[in-house]
């Protein structure tokens, strides 16, 4: 289980190939990548800036990640999340999980997404050609992140 | 008390500030009053500080307006998060 916040890209193939590496009980591995859009609003956007609270934000993706490992049997679990000055279709976010089956990997996976959007305090602005905006949270991602609460389902 | 202050996002970027530490009177004992006794700053800490603008920390944890604050606490001071 770890949590990564940093300027760099990632490498995705090397991060599956290390999250994996050494335990044949994995059956199912499962990633997701989140990228900078080009668009918001009918608006082109020329970058985006992210920055977060060092120290809470690691705490916090911690929180999220024990909160999946109660729910599923996942063996690994990887988040990388990154800062700074990004552009169209750069790599933002990773979450990438393992698990003996896929239906644990998948529901981990996303569960682990859903919450970092509404839980972890990271900060967007997005640059456009007529100005700059921080974000908010968007109401479509606090009613994924309740959804979890009442999944009876996938636990 | 001395309370650590520490902004994000919009806030950080209007208020012009990243960090401070303050010497807040004893009355102002939940994240509201603080928000309230910032307020009295005037002009642009007003309008970016208003209660249904900003979210908040103490001691790296979310805290909702009346969550009581003592002294040596850091309070974190932001927009509402949009990571992912």
């Amino acid at each position: 289980m770890s949590v990564l916040i940093q300027e760099v890209d990632f490498d995705l193939a090397a991060e599956l190939l290390a999250l994996r590496a050494g335990n044949s009980r994995v059956g199912a591995m499962v990633s997701f990548v989140g990228l900078v859009r080009d668009f918001s609003h009918d608006e082109t956007i020329e970058s985006i800036y992210l920055e977060y609270y060092p120290s809470m934000t690691e705490k916090a993706l911690n929180k999220i990640i024990d909160e999946a490992t109660t729910r599923w049997n996942l063996i690994n679990v990887r988040v990388i999340h990154r800062i700074g000055q990004l552009i169209a279709s750069d790599q933002i976010v990773l979450v990438a999980t393992t698990a003996l089956h896929r239906g644990e990997a998948f529901a981990g996976c996303e569960f682990i997404i859903d919450y970092l959007k509404t839980a972890a305090p990271f900060w967007k602005k997005e640059q456009t050609k007529v100005g700059s905006e921080w974000l908010e949270t968007r109401a479509s991602d606090v009613k994924r992140m309740e959804h979890w609460h009442n999944d009876t389902t996938r636990k | 008390m001395k309370i650590k202050l520490v902004y994000f996002g919009r806030p950080r970027e209007h208020l012009k500030v990243s960090s401070e530490t303050a010497d807040v009177p004893a009355e102002a004992s939940t994240l509201a009053a603080l928000l309230g006794w910032l307020r009295l700053r005037g002009d642009v800490w007003a309008q970016e500080l208003a209660d249904s603008r900003v979210r908040c920390a103490i001691n790296q944890e979310f805290a909702s307006l009346p969550a009581a604050i003592k002294d040596n606490d850091e309070v974190a001071i932001f927009s509402p998060i949009s990571g992912g």
